[in-house]
């Protein structure tokens, strides 16, 4: 089946992929939104949740028109059951403490990071053009939780060891962003997007930088976990999709 | 900056001063003497006021997760996130008068702050954070608008930054009610009951009724505020029940009606038990939004000691260099 995958599926598969992760990363930054560990936090968080939110607006508004059927974002975003979410493992697993939060940011803004930056040259021009957006944003999320990887790693030692168990926790869930699959493939061949696996180099060596600076040392993980672009997600996901999507569920073909 | 109390004809010459300011309509600012009493004003209305921002984030964050479409979603976070930079703008102003922000979150923490009633009621449905918007940003913007022209410079220009947001928000609450009406039954129903539900407590925002007020007469006096409650809870009215028709919608009062010869609303009575017993903290929601604000700080606490440890360290890092590269 996935061989016969055509360019356009495979772009439509790509947008709703990178549609998936923003918003699913976005909500559960979101939920942060009044319990900030202090003032600037809450506003700094709720800053980074909405940029994911409105890259989710225009990736899955993208995968809406790839696939042609008049799907808007909201029909993609609120009427697909968590089968059909293809978000990775890591953006949907709960928040935790303030520490468990920002590894899980960290460790997918070091891979966003890259992966913006090599999209930048796609030859979809949509694609180029959000990538190009989503970057600027990208940059400051990537700044925001380096800077609050080595602040707690190298902070007090309970800050040290809530790090070190968040990173100990999360670090099963960082396999599956450099996995490669069929979509990938047709995509990095019509240089449309890029090999995950290609990404992984750099996004490592940033992650051991920052790991070293902030006194953490990196997990040893025999089996990473994976499944979320097959719809195969923790118990996690179904529960927050169906807060996610409870007005429009309730109320079906209604405008907001 | 002169030392207050030191000397009573001192004092007595700082007041003529104080007074003659206030009397020009010029600005107080940090530096300037001022009387003991209006700086004790002062810090309680901002520090109240700060405090409301940011209890009133929660409220309205009880809906981000579920914002029935992702342009309102974003819209929603925004605006809560508006809230707390309000929150953080007025933090600095009451700061201004001499006082740190941790004595101030230790005194909402302890009970002995108040933030504006109104947060105190629950959101219940989508149709709420039309009403709330409209409603309750609303009659905020009438009391803030009057508070860009009070007599503290730092107050009054933090109020200017934040009408401009807040009329923002007031016009998102609206827009949300606009769609609602315009949609279908249930979502007209939904509309209808989230006003019937915001519209007293709304009119009780702007606090007791003129002759029961305990610090409205000195704060006029002192231009810290300058028009009564009574005043702008009429000016609201006037502006709010016109909008009201637009909306197809019908005010919660069988004594609303236009008075020819005043020029205004005449409205029926607020329920003043209702009032009091929310202010002294039997509200459906003082309990919750408490346990909210006392919770994430306390789970915050790590984080800041860490953050605080963390510039230690960093500091005494960079002394260490310097003097090696003195030494050297
Ligand atoms: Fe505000
Ligand atoms: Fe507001």
């Amino acid at each position: 089946m996935d061989n016969s995958l055509s360019p356009n599926q495979a772009l439509f598969n790509f947008a709703l992929h990178m549609g998936d992760n923003t918003l699913i990363a976005g909500h559960r930054l979101s939920e942060w939104t009044s319990q900030g560990p202090a003032l600037e936090q809450d506003i700094a968080i709720t800053n980074i949740a909405l940029d994911l939110v409105g890259q989710a607006r225009s990736w899955l508004s993208l995968a809406g028109e790839l696939e042609g059927k008049g799907r808007s974002e909201d029909d993609l975003a609120y009427l697909r059951s968590d089968r059909e979410y293809t978000n990775f493992l890591l953006c949907e697993q709960p928040n935790g403490d303030w520490g468990m939060t920002i590894v899980r940011q960290f460790l997918f803004d070091c891979y966003h990071f890259e992966l913006l930056n090599a999209l930048l040259d796609s030859k979809h021009e949509q694609i180029a053009a959000i990538a190009a957006k989503s970057l600027k944003e990208v940059t400051y999320h990537l700044r925001y939780s380096s800077e609050w990887m080595i602040r707690l790693g190298d902070g007090t030692p309970e800050s040290h060891k809530r790090m070190q168990n968040g990173l100990d926790e999360r670090w099963r869930f960082l396999g599956e962003l450099f996995e490669d699959t069929e979509t990938d493939k047709v995509l990095a061949e019509a240089e449309l997007s890029v090999l995950p696996s290609s990404l992984e180099e750099a996004a490592m060596n940033r992650i051991e930088a920052v790991l070293k600076e902030a006194t953490l040392s990196q997990p040893e993980v025999k089996h990473f976990q994976t499944g979320g672009r097959k719809g195969i997600h923790s118990e996690y996901l179904g529960h927050l999709l169906a807060v996610m999507q409870s007005v429009p569920r309730a109320y079906p073909g209604q405008s907001w | 900056m002169p030392v207050e109390g030191s000397n009573k004809t001192d004092n007595q010459d700082f007041m003529k001063i104080f007074d003659a300011r206030i009397e020009r309509d010029e600005k107080v600012e940090p530096k300037d003497w001022m009387p003991d009493a209006y700086r004790k004003t002062l810090i309680r209305q901002i520090s109240q006021h700060a405090h409301s921002e940011v209890i009133g984030m929660q409220p309205e964050g009880n809906w981000i997760l579920r914002a029935p479409s992702l342009r309102r979603k974003v819209a929603l976070l925004a605006k809560v996130q508006d809230e707390a930079g309000h929150g953080l703008y007025l933090y600095s102003a009451a700061e201004t008068l001499g006082i740190e922000r941790d004595e101030l979150y230790q005194q909402l923490l302890d009970g002995k702050a108040k933030y504006s009633s109104i947060f105190n009621y629950p959101t219940l449905t989508w149709a709420d954070m039309g009403a709330v918007g409209w409603l309750v940003d609303g009659a905020a913007i009438m009391n803030q608008v009057m508070l860009t022209r009070t007599s503290y410079g730092p107050y009054a220009r933090a109020m200017v930054r934040i009408c401009k947001e807040e009329s923002f928000h007031q016009r998102q609450g609206y827009e949300i009610l606009l769609h609602l009406v315009k949609g279908s039954e249930a979502q007209k129903d939904m509309a209808q009951d989230a006003l019937n539900r915001w519209w007293w407590p709304s009119l009780m925002m702007f606090g007791p009724t003129d002759s029961e007020s305990t610090h409205s007469e000195q704060s006029m006096a002192w231009k810290i505020k300058r028009k009564s409650n009574d005043e702008l809870r009429q000016a609201f009215v006037d502006a709010t029940v016109p909008q009201a028709e637009v909306l197809g919608l019908t005010i919660p009062d069988p004594d609303l009606k236009w008075n020819e010869e005043r020029g205004h609303y005449d409205f029926g009575p607020i329920d003043w038990d209702e009032f009091w017993q929310v202010v002294k903290g039997d509200g459906p929601c003082n309990r919750e939004r408490m346990a909210h604000y006392t919770k994430a700080y306390e789970e915050g606490a790590w984080v800041r000691e860490a953050a605080m440890a963390y510039a230690e360290k960093k500091q005494k890092r960079r002394e260490a260099a310097k003097s090696d590269l003195q030494v050297a």
